[in-house]
């Protein structure tokens, strides 16, 4: 039975998310006037987020949305979440943008809306400089190291001619260190995980010889916010053309912007 | 318990099980074979062998036998290219699995020939045999055949410790089980086929070890 109390309550309730749609009408114009800017940002997932020796967090994503609340000319305010909630805290307005390394899909798309891509995210084949190889098809007869059941096994598998020796190693240490050891020629494997091996200057430096799969990281924003959208891609825009998003990519992944991005 | 059994996989994925068989087969056949000849080389040194010698297998035995199999088998496989020395990761399974044998039995074949009586040594001397003879003929045919229960299960544990060398990508019959529990997603089918085939090899390898010791050691006459 609904009691009179519960009834006062979910009204309340209902009056407050329409509150929160309401205050959303404008989100531009919200964060000009309230001088900070909310950013959902992870702090379990290095390079793009973690949380630094000072307790606070640190990454990737951390230094974009600094660069975008300096454009913006107001404060920054750190919103750390996990990816289960990065969405859902963007849908009930406790964010303003998420810069979480967010992928992009249909699903997505339905509930909120993308910037331009901010940071390279994808899977491909990494090996030494004088590994030559730029397409699939050139794998044939080489030894490449990859982590089994990984999406980078699955789509390598496909792809590879039937004379290509995979390694399939139990995770990515195995992967790392069997390349490492020089016990395969090159790895498939994704950019963080290259750009793990880059950040310890190893004699063998993995560098990217082709891409398997694609997926670049965008920034979140609800939907209907034209004014906030324009700005921020203006803003990515900007960073990409003099250099400041490029020297994020270096000191973070270890190597530039790729071209497709 | 409702959940659907489904074993469809096995006719796609069964020629990486009968791969997996066969490598983990060989594994175990050179191991076995390489490791107790090893083992019956460092009993030997231990028990009757030159005195400089005894503190360098000693030396290997007790670091064999304190360290896992897992990490000897990654010093081996990571490790040594620093060295220099890169073997693939079969000739690395191989090399562990004989290693750790080797220490292993070396021990147990080592009581075996302690026990062997002072006075069939002196009867060896007393035909005029060499020191090799009697280690050959006296000492460690009879001390193998003591000990051979004992050999055999170390063995078998060895076989079932090779499930490890997936680790490094040897595409034994732990790593098919893996692979198809990564490829389809049915864990339990896949290492429930993976268990019945191991507990099989087991009981195959005992009786195969069984019929060699028959072969080898002198029978007594029925009484």
């Amino acid at each position: 039975m609904l009691s009179r109390r519960v009834f006062v309550a979910m009204t309340a309730m209902a009056a407050a998310i329409g509150f929160g749609s309401v205050a959303q009408a404008d989100a531009l114009g919200d964060i000009t006037a309230r001088g900070t800017i909310r950013v959902a940002v992870p702090q379990d997932f290095p390079p793009f987020g973690s949380v630094g020796p000072d307790m606070a967090p640190v990454g990737y994503d951390i230094d974009m949305a600094n660069l975008i609340a300096e454009k913006l000319g107001v404060k920054v305010e750190l919103v750390p979440v996990t990816s289960a909630n990065r969405i859902p805290y963007l849908q009930t307005n406790k964010v303003d943008l998420v810069i979480s390394s967010l992928g992009k899909n249909p699903d997505r798309e339905k509930v909120i809306d993308f910037s331009a891509a901010y940071a390279p995210f994808y899977n491909g084949v990494f090996a030494p400089a004088d590994f030559v190889a730029t397409k699939p098809e050139e794998l044939a007869g080489k030894t490449i190291g990859v982590t089994r059941g990984a999406v980078e096994d699955l789509e390598l598998t496909k792809v590879a001619p039937a004379d290509t020796v995979i390694k399939r190693y139990e995770d990515n240490n195995g992967t790392i260190s069997a390349f490492l050891s020089g016990q395969v020629e090159a790895v498939a494997t994704g950019n963080v995980v290259a750009a793990a091996i880059l950040a310890k200057n190893p004699p063998k430096r993995p560098e990217l010889k082709f891409l398997i799969k694609n997926s670049p990281c965008y920034i979140g924003l609800s939907k209907e916010q034209p004014a906030l959208l324009e700005k921020v891609n203006g803003i990515i825009a900007a960073a990409k053309s003099d250099g400041s998003l490029n020297a994020i990519s270096q000191k973070w992944l270890g190597t530039g912007l790729p071209a497709e991005l | 318990m409702n959940y659907q059994f489904e074993f469809g996989w096995l006719f796609e994925y069964y020629p990486q099980i009968v791969k997996g068989i066969a490598i983990t087969i060989q594994l175990i056949a050179v191991g076995a074979v390489a490791g107790i000849s090893l083992g019956i080389v460092c009993a030997w040194v231990r028990a009757l062998g030159p005195a400089w010698a005894k503190p360098v297998v000693a030396a290997y035995v007790e670091l064999i036998r304190n360290t896992p199999f897992l990490i000897q088998l990654f010093f081996i496989f990571f490790g040594l290219p620093s060295l220099g020395l890169q073997l693939s990761e079969l000739q690395a399974a191989n090399l562990a699995m004989v290693v750790n044998l080797g220490a292993y039995s070396s021990e147990i074949i080592r009581a075996g020939i302690q026990a062997t009586p002072k006075g069939q040594f002196e009867a060896g001397s007393s035909l005029a045999m060499t020191p090799f003879e009697i280690f050959r003929h006296v000492v460690l045919v009879p001390s193998l055949q003591r000990i051979w229960p004992a050999l055999s299960s170390q063995v078998v544990i060895v076989m079932l410790g090779s499930a490890v060398v997936s680790q490094i990508a040897a595409e034994d019959l732990t790593f098919a089980a893996n692979f198809i529990q990564s490829r389809t997603f049915r864990a339990f089918e896949a290492y429930m086929v993976s268990t019945a085939v191991y507990l099989l090899l087991a009981i195959l390898l005992r009786q195969v070890l069984g019929m060699v010791g028959w072969l080898i050691f002198p029978r007594r006459a029925a009484r």
